[in-house]
């Protein structure tokens, strides 16, 4: 199988216009989720709430080289790949308050945040069980004839669980396009990679199911961003499922019940000068590609669409609980 | 055909039917399952499909339950209309994060987006002494879930047209088709075709006494009630159909004209679908009883599997007629 690795930070070309969209994402996903963790701490949110600080080029990455008849399957830590994605961070923002203008009308909150319009399938809060809806939602592509790639989301802890055996098995058996984007923060919770794997390489996991498969630096948005289009290319092209392995670090605790007993603050310290945005700015400022003019006016845009979107969630209104019972089945009619 | 002709046909064969007219009617049915193709299904039901309708849409699985019921439910929102077979009820609980997290909880998750129209197919119960591990009744347990359906199809009509109204509903409709029911044959009309999938049927009337039973505990109950007549008992037997949503009308209207009930029901007993059905007649019927309701279940044991430990751990045909003679003759 073509296991290989496209890692190191890339020395890509990129045009002035693409590299401040994509720093312009990032920033929306770091800030949005600065402020998610302000408002839970002032409890206008509630539940878990996971945060992908430090994983933005990963949902940036990918999202990227998607096309919009493209589906998502994402895990519970998913509001940076649903920002990526095209969900507003207003409606994420009203989720996450329980508004019924959320994305899901307040049902899911943090974990559930679903659109159809962008194809978005959660926000799925089982560890694993997204694989087998991405295997499927290929399936239906594949059956009726469609050229659509299903971008799977998932953990370097979804590894452990079978359905993740049983889903690369299946795509690589039955064909199926499926980008399997594993999101490899080397701890699932707190139980670091090598202490729940006994081969730790996941690309070689991946490449045993005859899967083709790659590792890429995940805290390198360009890097990112080039791996996801080939792949994706790969599976539109082939029919075939891929496996990419984008190996980044979240900054944050797992939720906002965790005391980080299992990792020192000295290597949280280490991955944040690797950090996708610092890298990232470093990169186009010394390429002449970016000011600080430039990035402050980034910002400022950024703090305009969150203060709208925390606007739109305080003004939302509670579905009534006499609706309850409604979306347990269908409405018919 | 004229449309009075009669065909002699096994359950086996009607649910095989359903299965070829759904595959017919709409290209996007497909069905999906552990040796459903090639080996004509685990329990023959399949049989001939996959040279009928080709691999793409009889599918052969590997023995991942979680993983090809998952993929059932992607597909389902895909647009497609699977119908997913597991072989066994116990199989079924490989897949239950699948069934319980996913297809019963995405449309409420999210806030009514996202309808999951699957139907998953399997069997279910004991009398083949096949053991603790293929043999149990976990129907009324899936009956505990809000967002799917749950159907247990007993008679032939039943068998031949539950499949297609399950496969027109919007949302995650599991099928539990009774082992010990697969030979049963008898007669059907020829045009015969989709059914209701929602109310409880009077499958004998009587009035005094109603029994309250559904998939195989069914024909014993008729054969309880057939005795009992002759000892001038009338027994109105009632199938419930579905499990959830429960059709308590039906039973609570019965009870109102015969004043008593016997659950029948070969899960077990403790927090099973005759405990809930108990719970409704009290809210429901309570100043209608003339008697205490009483239940025959399952005994609460893992199914054993010499013959005749078998048979005492499933409701048997005395056992009706022993409860429902001493039911009747005591004192209302």
């Amino acid at each position: 199988m073509n296991a290989k690795s496209t890692g190191s930070p890339s020395g890509a070309q990129v045009d002035r216009v693409h590299a401040h969209h994509l720093l312009h994402q990032m920033l929306r996903i770091r800030r949005f989720e600065e402020k998610s963790a302000e408002l839970y701490t002032l409890m206008k949110i509630r539940g878990f709430l996971h945060l992908c600080i430090g994983e933005e080029a990963v949902a940036v990455g990918l999202c990227e080289a998607l096309e919009p008849e493209d589906g998502v399957v994402a895990t519970y830590r998913e509001h940076g790949n649903a920002l990526a994605r095209g969900i507003s961070a207003s409606a994420i923002m009203a989720e996450m308050y329980g508004k019924q203008e959320g994305c899901s009308r307040g049902r899911g909150g943090s974990m559930h945040i679903f659109d159809n319009k962008t194809r978005f399938y959660g926000g799925n809060a089982i560890v694993g069980c997204g694989l087998p809806l991405a295997v499927g939602l290929a399936l239906a592509d594949k059956m009726q004839g469609r050229k659509r790639v299903t971008c799977c989301f998932f953990g370097d802890g979804a590894v452990a669980e079978g359905e993740f055996h049983e889903s690369m098995n299946l795509a690589a058996l039955w064909q199926l396009p499926v980008l399997f984007v594993c999101e490899n923060n080397l701890y699932a919770m707190g139980t670091a990679l090598e202490r729940a794997q006994s081969a730790t390489d996941l690309v070689r996991k991946a490449a045993s199911y005859n899967v083709a498969s790659s590792a890429v630096d995940g805290m390198d948005v360009l890097s990112v961003e080039a791996a996801a289009k080939e792949a994706v290319t790969f599976a539109r092209r082939e029919h075939k499922p891929y496996f990419l392995e984008c190996r980044t670090y979240r900054f944050r605790a797992h939720s906002m019940f965790d005391p980080e007993l299992y990792r020192s603050k000295a290597e949280v310290e280490k991955w944040k000068q690797r950090g996708p945005i610092v890298t990232l700015v470093k990169q186009l400022k010394k390429q002449g590609l970016l000011n600080d003019v430039e990035l402050e006016q980034l910002e400022q845009q950024v703090a305009r669409e969150i203060e709208e979107a925390v606007a739109f969630a305080e003004n939302g209104t509670w579905e009534p609980v006499e609706d309850l019972t409604r979306f347990v089945y269908s409405e018919r009619g | 055909m004229s449309k009075n002709e009669m065909i002699q046909i096994t359950y086996r064969e009607a649910v095989r039917e359903a299965i070829r007219e759904a595959l017919q009617r709409d290209e996007r049915v497909f069905l999906l399952g552990e040796d459903v193709g090639r080996y004509g299904g685990c329990f023959a039901v399949s049989k001939g499909l996959l040279e009928e309708f080709g691999p793409e849409r009889i599918v052969d699985t590997p023995l991942s339950e979680s993983g090809f019921t998952g993929a059932g439910i992607g597909a389902a929102l895909g647009g497609m209309r699977p119908i997913v077979e597991i072989m066994t009820v116990n199989f079924s609980l490989l897949a239950a994060d699948q069934i319980l997290n996913n297809a019963a909880t995405f449309l409420h998750m999210s806030g009514g987006l996202f309808n999951v129209p699957l139907v998953i197919r399997m069997s279910t119960g004991g009398g083949k002494q096949l053991a603790a591990q293929h043999s149990h009744s976990l129907e009324g347990w899936y009956a505990h879930i809000p967002g799917i359906k749950v159907l247990t199809p007993a008679t032939l009509e039943d068998a031949r047209g539950m499949l297609w109204s399950a496969l027109e509903d919007p949302d995650p409709v599991l099928i539990f088709e009774h082992q010990s029911l697969l030979n049963m044959e008898g007669q059907l009309p020829a045009d015969a075709g989709a059914v209701d999938i929602d109310r409880a049927r009077i499958r004998r009337p009587g009035s005094d006494l109603s029994v309250i039973t559904y998939g195989a505990s069914l024909f014993k109950a008729l054969e309880a009630a057939e005795m009992l007549a002759g000892e001038g008992i009338e027994v109105e037997v009632i199938d419930l159909r579905t499990l959830r949503p429960l059709d308590d009308a039906t039973f609570l209207t019965s009870i109102a004209s015969t004043h008593r009930a016997l659950i029948v029901d070969e899960g077990w007993r403790s927090g099973g679908i005759s405990a809930e059905i108990c719970a409704r007649i009290m809210e429901g019927a309570f100043y209608e009883l003339d008697a205490p309701v009483e239940r025959i279940c399952g005994a609460e044991v893992p199914m054993p599997y010499a013959k005749h430990l078998e048979e005492a751990a499933m409701p048997q045909v005395e056992a009706i007629v022993t409860t429902a003679k001493r039911m009747v003759r005591s004192n209302g």
